[in-house]
């Protein structure tokens, strides 16, 4: 059985490992297919995809070694398990959480109509910490200063703001930023960068950062 | 199980982690509890300095790691608490010579042996910061009430979170109440308010923490000492007893009252 499916993209190669068999005979694999062709791999950047599968700190480390004996880069990981985005991000790689794919073979749902994807995180971000992704990022926390969110999408905190944050990373103009108590140490949406005033004493209030007429905006949001 | 490992760290050098380390020993010692310090600031070991106790090193933590004594053999006993060891850090060496699973076979050796097992950990995130938290059964964290420092614990508590460690217990040291009161000074409301952990004591600045910790005599056994009653508290926190926070903000009263009590002494 193929327990390894590698493909070629712009950012590298995409390698994805089944997520059900047992870890190190996936990563025995993957040795042994890298090994095989390695003349196409060297000095490849990898994105390793382990779709649901929880993968461990240690684990996770053992296959970035594995890759970099073989003069690859592990660059980046994408998960539908937090579990494994913790441990990428301990490990100061790139994570990204992916929505798992509906089942049942249901027809696409058009866009806007049953909402759009994003990725809830259900605690604080602390320092040093990064959440990204795709979509949407919805912090249900404090976004505390030194950590930083990066949404291809819009970005909502319902706690404090401290952190950087970057809506619409890719370009997405229509992007916003809202917080409960909005003091980012720096705001970016899309191409548009802007720091929070220095006065101290504010009264925290629910505050909406949007791009209006070529320049980011903070209003009251109602 | 036996024992408990309690290890204290902050992200941040210089915010008074060995010194808390002494201090919360003598505490508990005591208080009657049986205590081994390990110092796992290899290459920059301190706490045998600040307990007093540098000239008696013969053996130390990396000897027990790599097989040349007994962890017996390393320990020193205080001069005064019969029921309180330290181990010594190597001086000569690095992070590198001690794994964390080294420190959790020590641990466990020790803690069929002793009700407190504390361990004062290097600053940084790096090797060091993962020897010393590897075997926690709880873990401290010392902030002083500044930015950086705070910034540097935020950053901990979030490692620790991914390690799944226990939450931690935060401890504020060399709060000064005056400036707080001036609102130059982070207040320990903003400090828990940003850090959202549990608090477990705040020690206040004092003029005698230096002194005490350069004669290797800290500053709990020096019963006037402001700092020596908050880190007293602190061990009695640790043993689940419920005590109450010393009264530090007000402006008025205690400041006041401890003025009064040593002009009253120096004439």
């Amino acid at each position: 059985m193929q327990t390894v499916a590698i493909k070629g993209g712009k950012d590298g190669l995409l390698v994805s490992l089944n997520e059900t068999e047992e870890w190190q005979g996936v990563m025995a694999d993957l040795a042994a297919r890298i090994d095989q062709q390695n003349s196409f791999f060297v000095g490849a950047r990898i994105t390793l995809d382990v779709g649901a599968r929880p993968v461990r700190k240690d684990e996770l480390g053992s296959a970035k070694a594995l890759l970099e004996r073989r003069g690859l880069t592990l660059y980046a990981v994408l998960s539908e398990s937090n579990t494994t985005i913790d441990a990428a991000s301990a490990l100061d790689l790139r994570a990204n959480l992916i929505t798992p794919p509906q089942s049942n073979g249901a027809p696409a749902a058009p866009p806007e109509e049953d909402g759009t994807f994003g990725v809830m995180i259900r605690r604080t971000v602390r320092s040093g910490r990064t959440v990204r992704s795709d979509g949407h990022v919805v912090i249900f926390g404090d976004v505390n200063a030194g950590a930083e969110i990066i949404a291809g999408g819009d970005i909502v905190v319902w706690g404090r703001l401290r952190g950087n944050v970057h809506a619409g990373a890719h370009g997405d103009e229509s992007a916003f930023v809202c917080a409960l108590d909005m003091t980012p140490t720096q705001l970016r949406i899309a191409g548009y960068i802007s720091i929070s005033p220095t006065d101290k004493r504010h009264k925290p209030k629910p505050e909406i950062a949007l791009i209006r007429d070529s320049r980011i905006v903070v209003e009251t949001w109602r | 199980m036996g024992g408990k490992v309690i290890t204290v760290t902050s992200g941040k050098g210089g915010v008074g982690k060995t010194t808390t380390t002494a201090n919360l020993g003598v505490a508990l010692a005591r208080i009657g509890q049986k205590v081994v310090l390990i110092d796992a600031d290899i290459g920059l070991r301190n706490l045998d300095i600040v307990m007093g106790l540098e000239n008696r090193i013969v053996f130390d933590l990396v000897d027990i790691v790599e097989g040349r004594c007994k962890p017996r053999q390393a320990m020193i006993r205080h001069k005064l608490f019969p029921e309180l060891y330290i181990i010594p850090a190597a001086q000569t060496r690095d992070k590198s010579s001690v794994s964390p699973a080294d420190m959790i076979q020590l641990t466990d050796i020790l803690r069929e042996d002793f009700d407190i097992i504390m361990i004062d950990s290097p600053a940084g995130i790096e090797r060091g910061f993962r020897n010393a938290v590897a075997p926690a059964d709880e873990v401290l964290i010392v902030t002083n009430p500044e930015v950086s420092a705070v910034r540097d614990a935020d950053r901990v508590i979030g490692l620790l979170e991914t390690e799944n460690k226990a939450s931690g217990a935060l401890i504020i040291n060399r709060l000064n109440p005056e400036m707080v009161r001036r609102g130059e000074m982070l207040s320990p409301e903003d400090v828990t308010d940003l850090l959202a952990i549990r608090l477990i004591g705040i020690v206040p600045e004092d003029d005698t923490v230096v002194p005490s910790s350069n004669s290797g005599v800290p500053v709990t056994m020096n019963e006037n000492s402001r700092a020596g009653l908050a880190y007293r508290n602190i061990a009695r926190r640790i043993m689940g007893e419920k005590v109450p926070f010393m009264q530090l903000t007000e402006p008025t009263g205690f400041f006041q009252r401890i003025a009064r009590m040593f002009r009253g002494r120096n004439g």
